[in-house]
């Protein structure tokens, strides 16, 4: 059969003996033309869909991008940018219409970046933004050396006396001192278990930063005057012993940073708080807020995670109250009743108030994320940890905070975003961020009347910020995950 | 033979507290409650050392007396003599007004917007993502400064609708105007209201009026037609699964339930619409939705909309594809194998962050201070506590508020979440 079928073939003049080359697909199964149909143009509904968008894309631009493009970037004033305006394109009608004003940004720059920070002192806190991004930098790309880690242990307080300037020796002693605290607890904790070693740490700080016979009478006094016992008699022979030892020397830190200055006096100029503004405020309430509410945040967690039920208790009410009021009403809290919880005569200024409220409230949040992460990990893994014999801060930290955390990254993120947004409330209350800017170059005769430029100009900043952050977090979350799906 | 014995018994010793893991979790405990206690009792102390040192004492007598300030928008009856009590409930009606109104609309963008965002169209998916991106990464309140400074900018004065060939016309046949001093819409009104209605002494007809009680009937007369109708639909899935066969017409009688009786008693009250009109340079008649409402009420729509838009795609897209391929496998249409594989499994992922993004709204709505909106923080938390210079009081009841309600709503989630738990063993 198939003999006869090939000696056919050989013998017949019309059949091929060689393959045809393939022909190219038609025009419209292929390149582009194929991807349109199917993607813009392949049903009727569809149809419609992408002429509709494309219109409305078109109806946007078409507003938009003339304004934009054609906006005026030197001027002196609204009025001004009114007039180049006229004489560039001629005379428009309609109030701020027309081309964007370009000119304010140009002209209060400094304001919206640096708010009332003084002008010959810009550098310091371009230094400190790039001090912190080189500090954070080594935490968030693990290909990079870890020698960084020293510059980011050394990062907050080098930020801290660049941006509020003063003696150097404060922050230096400051670092020296929790890094005695550490010190202690990494001694202790092959001593005396990983409880003690931090209790005795949290001692050695409390030692260092505060005058521990001054808070020995303070406690004295109280609870002497709780129970109504004679007044002041026990705490006053107590405090009788201060004025052997002289009141010098505690509390340990300043005192020392006192005496060093006055050996050795390096500093640079001190700027307070209220000189702060625009991004930089942001910025710095920001970040302050997520470093400082990361290890409050673990402690939370673990708390509420805990099988210890007052631990737990007080944990899920702390985080339940934080979370059930919005930031707005914290932060008034701090600026009208924080006076009223703190000891009589104490007072600190509005940003550290802040700051703290920012930190108690992102740290409710974070605790909430990282709880999810632990309830996530399976069984298995506490089980195995404590089958190895670790106790519960060796299991917690070798074990399940690694895990927890990995698995938290994307929901720590979208807090730091939210808490970096919600950084612009503070305008109620009497700071000036980049939105209070914005009323306040409103309120200004030469800038009256403008909105859109500020606005976008605020807007694009945050986004740029805002969405770096999400990206970065969906990168780490593809190169952590470890499943094979 | 190896005998056991029990270890001797060693009593009770105090380095037990320490040392033994039975009794250290009760001794950390213990001195933690201490420790939190003292942290307490020092707080509170140092509350009543200050409040007596300003000479204040700690009283909410204030709420029962003259507020002496006015609020523009409210929906209950309300004037500068009522009550800083009656402000309060006006602000917190208020913040419920625009957190109500927000949750519907949020819901209805996000979910569309996340739906959108999965098709197969190019534009339009890209279109979404920008919309979601961009309300994600800018400050919610940028965006109400911002649709409140369109509002009033942009949009045109109430004089531009006079006149013959005016500048600016009322859309929606007429009935909806859209001014810089907000949004003017037609009010449903009655000519036969049960509040009664004022006489007109020159026709002697009755002018159109609404009262409290027209209203709750209306809404009583739904909810019971949107009951009725879910009975119709249980028992004809009943009859369903008894007998195989689906009874005719459920869907017309479904229908019927909700709409008839509500149409019967819009008819009976006489109903009509009270559109807005010029007069002089204003517009009178209508509802007046103010621009601050306006503001609040679209950003925090907006603004939570593009996060429910991510819940709903991560929910659609938490369901494995061999669902949907199974359901074809079986036979299924693409709309059954939506509503019936596809949503509820669905439903499941989407419904908790969905209820808690409902709460962030909630809590968000305190912005409104930034557009003068007179929600509960600017009614009891700003104008009240400046007036009576009771910050402690006034702050303690405005967090109690928000806290009750972010509790309530946690609560419903709670139950919720427990009833579509997977039943695992």
């Amino acid at each position: 059969m198939s003999e006869v079928h090939s000696e056919t073939a050989l013998n017949s003049a019309y059949v091929r003996t060689e393959m045809l080359p393939e022909q190219a697909p038609p025009v419209t199964a292929a390149g582009p033309i194929k991807w349109i149909r199917e993607n813009l143009f392949s049903s009727i509904a569809n149809t419609a869909m992408t002429l509709i968008s494309l219109y409305v894309i078109y109806v946007i631009l078409a507003a938009v991008l003339p304004w934009m493009v054609y906006g005026i970037w030197d001027a002196g004033s609204l009025n001004e940018c009114r007039e180049i305006r006229d004489e560039l394109y001629g005379p428009m009608d309609g109030h701020g219409g027309g081309v964007a004003c370009w000119a304010v940004l140009v002209d209060r720059w400094d304001q919206l970046i640096f708010g009332f920070y003084p002008s010959d002192l810009y550098w310091r806190p371009i230094l400190a933004v790039v001090i912190f991004l080189t500090g954070i930098a080594p935490v968030l790309y693990d290909s990079l050396p870890r020698k960084m880690l020293i510059l980011t242990a050394a990062m907050p307080f080098l930020c801290f006396w660049l941006l509020w300037g003063g003696s150097i020796w404060g922050p230096i002693m400051v670092a020296l001192g929790f890094a005695a605290a550490f010190l202690v607890v990494r001694q202790m904790s092959a001593v005396t278990g990983g409880l003690w070693a931090i209790l005795l740490g949290i001692l050695a700080l409390l030692f260092l930063f505060f005058d521990p016979i001054q808070l020995i009478a303070n406690i004295l006094d109280w609870v002497i005057g709780l129970v109504g016992g004679p007044d002041a008699a026990l705490s006053g022979a107590w405090r009788s012993v201060e004025g052997l030892v002289g009141g010098t020397i505690f509390p340990l830190v300043p005192a020392l940073s006192g005496l060093l200055y006055s050996i050795l006096p390096i500093e640079i100029p001190a700027v307070q708080s209220r000189e702060f503004g625009g991004f930089l405020l942001a910025v710095v309430i920001g970040a302050s807020g997520i470093i400082l509410s990361m290890p409050l945040g673990v402690i939370l967690a673990l708390g509420r995670q805990s099988d210890l039920l007052i631990i737990k208790g007080f944990s899920i009410i702390f985080i339940e109250v934080i979370r059930g009021v919005p930031l707005i009403v914290w932060l008034f809290t701090a600026q009208l009743l924080l006076g009223y919880f703190l000891p009589p005569g104490s007072n600190f200024d509005l940003m550290v108030r802040v700051i703290i409220m920012v930190t108690l409230f992102s740290s409710a949040y974070i605790a909430e994320v990282i709880r999810g992460g632990l309830a996530a990990l399976p069984r298995g893994q506490y089980e195995g940890a404590d089958s190895l014999g670790l106790n519960y801060w060796q299991s917690m930290q070798l074990i399940i905070l690694p895990q927890a955390l990995k698995i938290s990254i994307p929901g720590i993120v979208s807090t730091f975003i939210g808490l970096f947004k919600d950084t612009v409330l503070v305008v109620f209350i009497g700071l000036f961020d980049p939105i209070g800017f914005s009323n306040a170059i409103r309120a200004d005769t030469d800038w009256n009347g403008i909105y859109w430029e500020l606005f976008i100009f605020i807007g694009l900043c945050f986004f740029i910020c805002c969405f770096g952050m999400s990206r970065y977090s969906q990168w780490l979350e593809r190169k952590l995950t470890t499943d094979h799906r | 033979m190896a005998t056991m014995t029990d270890p001797p018994a060693e009593g009770f010793r105090l380095s037990q507290l320490l040392y033994d893991t039975r009794y250290r979790s009760a001794t950390i405990q213990v001195v933690a409650f201490f420790l939190v206690m003292a942290g307490l009792v020092w707080l509170v102390n140092n509350v009543v050392i200050n409040l007596s040192a300003a000479g204040k004492d700690f009283d909410f007598a204030f709420l029962n007396s003259r507020a002496g300030y006015d609020i523009n928008q409210r929906l209950i009856e309300y004037s500068n003599d009522s009550t800083h009590r009656r402000a309060a409930y006006v602000g917190i009606l208020n913040t419920l007004l625009v957190a109500f109104l927000g949750c519907i609309t949020a819901t209805i963008l996000g979910v569309i917007a996340g739906v959108l965002r999965l098709s197969k169209n190019w534009i339009v998916g890209r279109l979404m993502t920008v919309y979601v991106e961009g309300f994600r990464n800018i400050p919610l309140l940028l965006w109400i400064i911002v649709i409140f400074a369109i509002m009033t900018e942009s949009m045109p004065q109430p004089r531009d609708f006079r006149g013959e060939d005016a500048e600016a016309s009322m859309i929606l046949g007429e009935s909806v105007a859209v001014t810089n001093r907000g949004i003017y819409i037609p009010n449903l009104v009655f000519t036969r209201s049960l509040g009664g209605n004022e006489v007109d002494a020159e026709t002697g007809a009755a002018i159109a009026s609404a009262s409290f009680a027209d209203l709750a009937l209306l809404v009583a007369v739904i909810v019971a037609g949107f009951f009725a109708s879910g009975y119709i639909g249980r028992r004809a899935t009943a009859t369903q699964e008894r007998t195989g066969v689906r009874p005719p017409g459920v869907f017309w009688m479904r229908a019927g339930a909700i709409i008839l009786p509500a149409v019967i008693v819009l008819v009976a009250l006489g109903a009509t619409l009270d559109y807005p009109q010029l007069q002089g340079f204003n517009f009178s008649g209508g509802i007046h939705l103010r621009n601050s409402l306006i503001a609040l009420w679209f950003a925090l729509s907006l603004y939570t909309g593009a996060f429910i838009a991510e819940i709903v795609r991560a929910g659609i897209l938490s369901v494995s594809k061999g669902q949907t391929e199974a359901s074809s496998a079986l036979g299924m249409r693409p709309s059954w194998t939506m509503n019936l594989v596809i949503l509820p499994q669905a439903m499941r992922v989407i419904i908790p962050p969905l209820i808690s993004q409902f709460l962030n709204l909630t809590k968000n709505s305190s912005l409104a201070l930034a557009v003068g909106y007179m929600d509960v923080r600017s009614t009891l938390g700003g104008i009240t506590i400046n007036q009576t210079g009771r910050e402690l009081e006034g702050m303690l009841l405005l967090g109690g508020f928000y806290l009750l309600t972010s509790l309530i709503i946690s609560l419903f989630m709670n139950i919720y979440n427990n009833s579509v738990a997977l039943k695992e063993r």
